[in-house]
């Protein structure tokens, strides 16, 4: 019988109280070794995959783990190498990370952060995951984010919205590359006030929840800026199904705009019922009615049908971006061909989110050498990089958050087939969606250090 | 005056709802004393009726069109609906437009089979149960059911529109001489809310006008005594059981249009129904009906703007604070009777 | 033995056994292979199954004694650790004034939810207990937000003041301690292939749970759990006597909503977040499948059921095809494939149709829950050796 003193995942401070309290030979960390949590044992390393698989977000959780997927072979070598061939960084090799095999675990977060803490904390006890994405809300995204910086491994958000993300709550170890609230307002504010005058007047329904509000602040906030007019915003509750209430006193305020500031189902079924309640061929003050969803996702457009059609929105990324705008996007076709090529359909914005930051990650740890959380943290800080699909992008330092091109789209009046829901409209440029990081709303939270554990 | 016209109309339309899904529940439990936790997931299914239903009116076959690229460069693929065939393009795509109509007659017979075949494989065997089982195990067939949808289905809504002659919404304010566009409601929500009145309606008359109403009236105030004269009551329950299936089935089909039908709406929708069933009383018909009215009007006016500025949140626990208060001052809520799950 | 009838020293004795041991019982599997999916010993998942443990024994106290029937217990948990990660935020992040503070929240949380509730009875009960956690659960979501973080919870940051504590080194993030001992503290033991893991968190909880145990033992054997069962089996009859029920369940009403707060702040101590959906109705649901489950009533039935569904929601989800090829790849192509497309539908995303089946075979065949399936496996071994004799279990249902 032997006690090993390298512990793959436990990290140990070692207090006179536990070995005199629990009778435990309690020995040094791992720090000894190798100075991090889960330091990659052999010639194989783990990532852990923590995406929705139960509840409303099932499907685009589906989505995130295809990509997570792809984004494994591409690293081992097989597959037709996707984006690693247009990603201007070229430290990949097909080898895996650092020659090492990646594997990957999997679990459910619930779209609960009770769940995803869970799910997350047994891929780094159980399973040694030195490095966890995925998740497709921000409330997931914020709780796994202060565990991973607890533990000691990198995050790397999936979808995740909320200014919060890379705002109050950011973390040293935490990274997004999904766009935020902020960028969808300032994104959306220049393609509205050109598409429907400058002197609307519009009516919010937020969903009653951090990142509605987040949300209705920036849209309001970048549309007043144009001049135009905020007549009320009410709060909806999460748990709502039937908007109805909420709908029905819109026309009454004089309104000539409604915008919704739900997401998922929330999404899906107030745009249903506003569009039932046939707001969108009324005229008022003059002006045809218009409603405008801040965020979209092709999943929930596909669950709103026909309703979306005309609808502005905005969106992180778009598998038509490269045929349609050139070879700025590049990628976005290196992409949605190996993904479209293996199963049947082009990608979401959320499994194309997934699969670059996996890529990042790979790349950042080669870039550094290490997968020390810390050596990694310094190789994305300030990174700028091309070819991921977005256009030229950079990691900013101050409060890891990605800086990229924001695409607005619009339901598309005829559309092909039910994967083709939505229009490029317009391409926001990086710059103008760009703020600084003190930004009052993003204000409130500190990065702190990095944390390597152990 | 306009705006609280337009709440009451809309709480008599969410109201309908509450009160169809809380009438099947409260004729289960008062015909059959069982607590069903599946009624949700029955509800669901039925939503997921017209979907299926109109499913198979787009069955189609695939036919590759040349001229056209799909988004990785191969010959596009285009389905064409055998409807189209059968009936030329145009005929099929009013029937395919009708879907929704037409998936209650799908409906009907797919949900008394799921009654029948619920009551007779598990309920049966847990009358005796005490209720606690029997919510556990209606709660394991609700978790069974839904994940068997999202199995098939997945977990996206799945959007299910209402015929195309009943698009838009009608201005109740242009017939009562207020200004144009205050007081208008979708024509879908004014049929179901006409339907529901309709089924509501018809389970009353049912129940009051028929012998085999007032034989189960009888089973439901005393089912020992019925049983002794000699009646088979068991034979009744289960025909009782399978036309409350068929209800939640109806109003799950009538509502696919309203909310786009996911396999979790169900569970949605349980606690809620739960909490009109007992407002109103348990074992009380006509308790449940007034309760879902009662709380789809409150729900309505505590979400106007005006509210909310006073009580910011109301609108989120509107429904718990009517349920709490009439319980401490009506002891079994509003038309309930002595004795009924009270021990 | 401490007050304790030799049955019950027995039964605790067990309890015991199985809580120091749990990092050998739940890892049977070496290392890297594949059964190694099903092993639970790493330190979160034996955590939850203790802390879980309490909130059901605490429900126990009142819907298996009284048999009052809460549909809102995840409040009192809830309320328990928002309480917790205030003290870690506001005071110190020792565990001790978190943990106290929860239950004494808790506690007198349970007091007004049940002083109000427990004028009704039967489903009544039930429906007001819900609308109190439902209305709980809505308001920390949205409203309270700057008191709860609404959606994305509550958990420490550097910035948080911490006046007991002094500033952090940098670099270091808070951990939750037991006067400087590091709840996550783990060592471990490798015995050839199989690796054990032993960690500070999951000692101090699982003594935390011997000691609810160990009280609720003495609960039920005392005058008042005497009184309780009287409440379940007649309280017409109760009341005809001249009693006054109502003082005695309150005092169960409260006693496992300090349970629920008890659960509710180690859940912090271990992992320092909060999230509002852990008082969602169906949080409250899940105590209640826990308690029925493992056997309502019984003593270590809701310990049974708490294990029961915290490992199939930590271990069966996380199965996913790539594990379920690697486990059939012994089989020929066609075979293997086969198997995959049978079992995958069950596991990973599928993990809720599973436990939904499982619930269901439960109930239908077991009405007493786990307890009564171990009596019966007890009883058919018993039976070969000698004549049948009474059936008596370890544990004697309330009723």
């Amino acid at each position: 019988m032997s006690f090993s003193n390298l512990t793959r995942r436990g990290l140990i401070k070692t207090g006179a109280v536990a070995g005199a309290g629990l009778a435990l030979p309690t020995y040094l960390s791992a720090a000894a070794h190798s100075g991090f949590t889960n330091a990659p044992q052999g010639d194989t390393v783990t990532l852990g995959f923590n995406v929705p698989q139960s509840g409303p977000y099932a499907d685009e959780g589906a989505d995130e783990l295809r990509a997570f997927e792809l984004a494994v072979e591409h690293l081992n070598g097989m597959g037709d190498g996707g984006m690693l061939q247009t990603f201007s960084s070229k430290a990949l090799d097909g080898t895996g990370i650092m020659g090492k095999k990646v594997q990957f675990v999997t679990g459910d977060t619930q779209t609960k952060s009770d769940a995803a803490r869970a799910s997350a904390k047994s891929m780094i006890e159980k399973d040694g995951a030195v490095m966890i994405s995925g998740g497709s809300s921000s409330g997931v995204a914020v709780a796994v984010q202060a565990l991973c910086q607890e533990a000691g491994v990198i995050f790397m958000a999936g979808l995740t919205h909320s200014n919060d993300t890379t705002g109050k709550d950011k973390r040293a170890n935490g990274f997004r590359h999904f766009f935020n609230s902020y960028m969808s307002g300032a994104a959306l504010a220049p393609v509205l006030a050109k598409a429907y005058g400058a002197d609307r007047k519009a009516y919010h329904l937020t969903a009653d929840y951090n990142w509605g509000y987040t949300t209705e602040e920036a849209v309001r906030s970048s549309t007043e800026a144009l001049g135009w007019e905020t007549v009320n915003a009410v709060k909806t509750p999460l748990t709502q199904t039937d908007f109805s209430a909420y709908i029905a006193p819109v026309l009454q305020s004089g309104a000539d705009v409604l915008v919704l500031n739900h997401y998922g189902g929330n999404m899906v079924n107030s745009l249903t019922n506003a569009v039932q309640f046939g707001l969108r061929d009324k005229m008022v003050n003059g002006k045809q009615f218009e409603i405008v969803v801040p965020l979209y996702s092709e999943l929930m457009a596909r669950g709103a049908g026909a309703n979306i059609k005309g609808i502005l929105g905005s969106q992180n990324w778009d598998w038509k971006l490269e045929d349609q705008l050139g070879a700025r996007y590049s990628g976005t076709n290196a992409f949605v061909q190996s993904f479209g090529t293996k199963y049947g359909f082009p990608p979401s914005q959320a499994a194309h989110t997934c699969y670059v930051q996996t890529l990042l990650y790979a790349d950042a740890v080669t870039r550094a050498g290490s997968f020390n959380p810390c050596a990694v943290v310094e190789a994305l800080q300030g990174f700028e990089f091309d070819g991921m699909g977005n256009g030229p992008t950079l990691y900013r330092a101050d409060d890891h958050q990605c800086f990229k091109d924001v695409v607005v789209v619009k339901g598309k009046e005829n559309p092909e087939n039910e994967f083709d829901l939505v229009e490029i409209v317009e391409v926001t440029p990086a710059d103008q969606v760009t703020y600084a990081p003190d930004h009052q709303q993003f204000a409130g939270g500190s990065l702190g250090t990095c944390n390597p554990g152990a | 005056m306009d705006a609280i016209l337009l709440q009451i109309l809309n709480g008599l339309d969410k109201g309908s709802a509450y009160a169809l899904i809380a009438l099947g529940l409260t004729l289960i439990f008062g015909t059959l004393g069982v607590v069903n936790f599946a009624h949700g997931a029955l509800f669901m299914i039925g939503a997921f009726c017209a979907v299926t239903f109109s499913k198979l009116l787009n069955l189609s076959h695939t036919i590759v069109d040349d001229s056209r690229k799909d988004f990785l460069g191969n010959p596009m693929k285009i389905d064409v609906p055998y409807l189209h065939e059968f009936f030329g393009q145009a005929a099929g795509d009013v029937i395919i437009d009708w879907a929704v109509p037409l998936s209650i007659l799908f409906a009907i017979p797919v949900m008394i089979g799921i009654g029948f075949a619920m009551e007779r494989g598990l309920i049966k065997h847990f009358y005796k149960r005490p209720h606690a089982d029997q919510i556990l195990v209606t709660f394991g067939l609700a978790i069974v059911m839904a994940e068997l949808i999202k199995y098939f289905y997945g977990a996206n809504p799945i959007p299910t529109p209402a015929p195309a002659a009943f698009a838009g919404s009608f201005d109740f304010g242009a017939l009562i001489g207020a200004d144009p566009n205050t007081i208008i409601y979708p024509y879908w929500r004014l049929v179901y809310f006409c339907f529901a009145a309709v089924i509501i309606g018809a389970v009353f008359a049912f129940l009051q006008f028929t012998t085999f109403g007032m034989v189960v009236r009888a089973g439901m105030a005393d089912r020992e005594t019925v049983g002794l004269l000699g009646i088979n009551i068991d034979k009744r329950f289960t025909v009782m059981f399978g036309i409350a299936a068929a209800v939640a089935g109806v109003a799950g089909v009538m509502y696919a249009p309203i909310n786009s039908p996911n396999y979790n709406m169900g569970m949605d929708f349980l606690v809620l129904s739960f909490v009109v069933v007992v407002v109103g009383g348990m074992g009380s018909l006509p308790g449940a009906v007034l309760a879902g009215f009662l709380l789809g009007i409150l729900e309505s006016f505590a979400s106007m703007a005006v509210v909310l500025e006073f009580i910011p949140g109301i609108n989120q626990i509107i429904i718990y604070l009517v349920a709490i208060i009439i319980l401490l001052t009506r002891p079994r809520g509003l038309m309930g009777r002595k004795g009924v799950m009270e021990e | 033995m401490l007050g304790l009838s030799k049955k019950d020293a027995g039964l605790l004795a067990i309890v015991a056994f199985l809580c120091i041991f749990a990092p050998f019982l739940l890892n049977p599997f070496p290392e890297g292979s594949a059964m190694a999916q099903f092993n639970a010993g790493y330190p979160d998942l034996m955590q939850r199954l203790v802390i879980f443990g309490i909130f059901a024994i605490g429900f126990n106290i009142l819907f298996g004694l009284t048999g009052y029937l809460s549909f809102g217990h995840a409040a009192f948990l809830g309320v328990g650790s928002y309480a917790a990660i205030w003290m870690m935020k506001l005071l110190t992040m020792n565990v001790v004034p978190a943990i106290f503070v929860s239950v004494l929240v808790a506690g007198l949380f349970s007091l007004l939810v049940g002083w109000i509730s427990l004028r009704r009875s039967g489903i009544y009960f039930s429906i007001l207990t819900l609308a109190f956690a439902q209305m709980s659960y809505a308001l920390a979501y949205s409203v309270l937000t700057p008191i709860t973080g609404g959606e994305t919870g509550l958990q420490p940051k550097y910035t948080d003041p911490r006046i007991l504590d002094g500033a952090l080194p940098a670099g270091q993030s808070p951990r939750a301690n037991l006067f400087g001992l590091d709840m996550k503290a783990t060592t471990e033991l490798r015995l050839g292939d199989w690796v054990f893991t032993f960690n500070a968190g999951y000692y101090i909880a699982a003594a935390t749970m011997l000691l609810a145990f160990y009280l609720s033992i003495r609960i039920f054997r005392s005058p008042l759990g005497m009184m309780l069962r009287a409440v379940k089996s007649n309280q017409q009859r109760m009341n005809y006597t001249g009693l006054n029920s109502k003082p005695y369940t309150l005092a169960a009403f409260v006693i496992s909503g300090m349970y629920a707060g008890l659960a509710g702040g180690l859940l912090v101590a271990m992992d320092t977040q909060v999230g509002a959906e852990r008082m969602f109705w169906t949080a409250s649901g899940e105590v209640v499948l826990m308690t029925i489950l493992g056997g309502a009533g019984t003593l270590i039935g809701p310990v049974l059921g708490a294990g029961f569904i915290k490992y199939m929601e930590n271990i069966v989800s996380k199965i996913n095809e790539t594990v379920l090829e690697q486990w059939f790849a012994f089989l020929p192509d066609g075979l293997s494939d086969a198997m995959v497309a049978i079992v995958y539908p069950f596991v990973g995303k599928g993990w809720h149709l599973t436990l939904g089946l499982l619930f269901m075979m439960v109930v239908i065949f077991l009405p007493g829950g786990l307890v009564e399936g171990g009596q019966r496996i007890g009883r058919l071994f018993r039976s070969k050796k000698s004549e049948p004799e009474t059936p008596d279990g370890k544990t004697t249902p309330a009723e």
